[in-house]
């Protein structure tokens, strides 16, 4: 068959076009269109209300680098990752090893359980959280003096030590049933026989996870890892919900200061949506690095 | 066909019972925080911080009452419906025609399109909701329910789109050549021979999309901000806590509004929930 011409390759597939269109629209209205718009307004001087804007240059990117509170929140955003990424990934990773025998005759029932916070309303979660882990008589408390864990109470999300951890505890009881669901999903890649072939061979335990098994589910764990990496740097709804960045920013993560600093204005002072994009684009670009990172180092280890 | 290491073996009876009963008691704990808003959500205020016990003394509906009617839940459940069935129908169309043409056909340009797709795919959300709002804001559809709408069907995650076309893929050409040879063009092929196939896919595409539009918060908190008439359940329950901030078994009864039907759905559903799930490291 001889090569058709570019126009009539463009004639021949119309419909082509014409069905990648609303979707496109879509997405050029509201992905790609505001990613260069938040680019342009990071350069302006605009509190976001009034048509008064100033162009200033990189003015906002100068002064988000030397704000400690925009440090503050961009590596706790990071220690939030690391807090919870590997929880997650061991943690679901067992439990999906054990929800993997046929003979568990209650696992679907386990996995529908551990599974249920993950289609519960993130807000709703936040806010019952608020609730449970209240100072005064909330069920967490309750339950560590009634079996005498403590002797006070202690203000989980009131205290700026504790208060991360515990964000971080109900951000994995949240989320893992995702995590057992990808590793459920990697379990169901092994051969049959490579399980069959491993028992005969007497490799058992421990050893059997690590030599034969481990190498089969490793591209899918750096998968699991990437996408999980990246949802741990998404946690606006959670944090605003239970603690909105405190006591005292000590839970203030990167999406919770651009947030207040496009809009709240309970602290008096003035939105200003142009810094608030400066300080999203900043962030926007930290993550895209560090995801092409980890893509690179995907396709290396796949290759391998 | 699925695959199992067992393990326990069924021999091993203690083995088999010691794990069930440890997976048991974890369930429990795992799942106390919903049982305990659920049963709040029809006890007294004083009975809630009474004790940890799940079964209230009596049935107190008047919890649901007020939340529905006093804090307005239930203009806000509607906008959350409204939201989740059009921004579902919006997704499923749009994402389903792009499938099926990047999963069948090629075509000048096709590269760059999957290439722009791929680059979305890990744009936080929170970075472009700025500009969204003022986007809203230009056309003037920020103050009703039509922008909210599209906002949330905007922003399609391209998992829908490689479910459709990895799909759309697989279905052999005989079926196509046929419909052409009885003189269906390009849109009666795809509507009355591809789509009716598509059903699982479909079913597993609304499924996500419903449980992203129900439970979205940042945009819809955003876009709300000054006006309160087209919030969401779940910026509904936020506001109820900062304005009602002592009705504890109001604000349960407002947030079982909210989970209940997105659980119940999932009940029903649970397969379409785990194919969804699992088709993003599947891929």
């Amino acid at each position: 068959m001889n090569k058709k011409s570019l126009s009539k390759q463009i004639y021949d597939a119309r419909w082509c076009y014409v069905f990648v269109l609303p979707c496109l629209i879509l997405t050029g209205m509201f992905v790609i269109y505001p990613i260069g718009m938040s680019w342009y307004f990071s350069l302006l001087d605009w509190s976001g209300f009034t048509k008064e804007a100033k162009f200033i240059g990189l003015q906002n990117y100068y002064e988000a680098v030397n704000d400690q509170f925009f440090w503050d929140a961009f590596i706790r955003s990071f220690i939030f990752m690391f807090g919870t990424v590997p929880v997650k990934i061991v943690l679901g990773f067992i439990i999906a090893v054990f929800l993997n025998n046929q003979v568990l005759k209650l696992a679907p029932f386990f996995r529908t359980v551990i599974f249920m916070p993950v289609v519960t309303a993130i807000a709703i979660i936040g806010i019952v959280m608020t609730f449970v882990f209240s100072p005064f008589n909330g069920p967490a408390n309750k339950f560590l003096m009634s079996t005498n864990l403590t002797s006070a109470p202690i203000d989980f999300l009131g205290n700026p030590d504790t208060v991360l951890p515990t964000v971080m505890g109900v951000y994995v009881w949240k989320w893992l049933g995702i995590t057992m669901m990808y590793w459920l999903a990697a379990l169901q890649t092994v051969p049959q026989d490579v399980y069959d072939a491993a028992k005969i061979d007497g490799a058992e335990g421990y050893r059997l996870w690590i030599h034969i098994i481990l190498p089969i589910v490793l591209p899918f764990a750096i998968v699991i890892i990437l996408v999980e990496a990246v949802g741990a740097l998404n946690v606006f709804p959670l944090i605003e919900t239970m603690t909105a960045g405190g006591p005292f920013f000590s839970s203030e993560v990167m999406e919770i200061y651009i947030f207040r600093t496009a809009f709240v204005t309970d602290s008096g002072t003035m939105p200003r949506l142009g810094y608030a994009c400066a300080a999203g684009v900043f962030w926007g670009v930290a993550v895209l690095f560090i995801t092409v990172l980890q893509g690179l180092w995907m396709r290396r280890t796949r290759r391998i | 066909m699925s695959r199992y290491l067992n393990f326990i073996a069924e021999k091993n009876q203690v083995k088999y019972l010691i794990i069930t009963i440890a997976f048991i008691i974890f369930s429990f704990f795992w799942i106390y925080p919903l049982l305990w808003v659920l049963s709040a959500s029809f006890k007294t205020d004083f009975e809630i911080w009474g004790g940890l016990g799940l079964i209230p003394d009596r049935l107190v509906w008047e919890n649901f009452e007020r939340a529905w009617f006093g804090a307005n839940m239930g203009r806000y459940f509607f906008n959350t419906l409204i939201i989740t069935v059009v921004s579902v129908i919006i997704v499923v169309v749009t994402t389903g025609m792009f499938g099926y043409v990047i999963g069948r056909y090629s075509f000048p340009g096709k590269k760059i399109l999957i290439g722009i797709l791929i680059g979305t795919i890990f744009i936080p959300q929170g970075y472009t909701i700025i500009p969204v709002f003022d986007l809203l804001n230009n056309l003037n559809i920020s103050k009703n329910l039509i922008g909210l709408t599209l906002a949330t069907a905007g922003h399609t995650p391209v998992i829908y789109i490689l479910l459709f076309a990895g799909y759309f893929s697989r279905v052999p050409v005989e079926l196509e050549e046929a419909a052409k040879m009885d003189g269906a063009g390009f849109v009666r092929t795809f509507i009355s021979i591809m789509l009716p196939l598509t059903k699982p896919v479909v079913a597993t595409v609304s499924i996500l999309q419903v449980l992203h539009a129900w439970n979205d918060f940042l945009l819809p908190v955003v876009i709300t901000l000054g006006n309160p008439d087209i919030r969401t359940l779940s910026v509904g329950v936020y506001a109820f806590k900062g304005e009602y901030f002592v009705d504890w078994s109001g604000m349960a009864a407002a947030s079982v509004i909210t989970i209940l039907p997105i659980i119940i759905l999932f009940l029903f559903m649970q397969k379409y929930f785990v194919e969804g799930v699992q088709g993003a490291v599947k891929g």
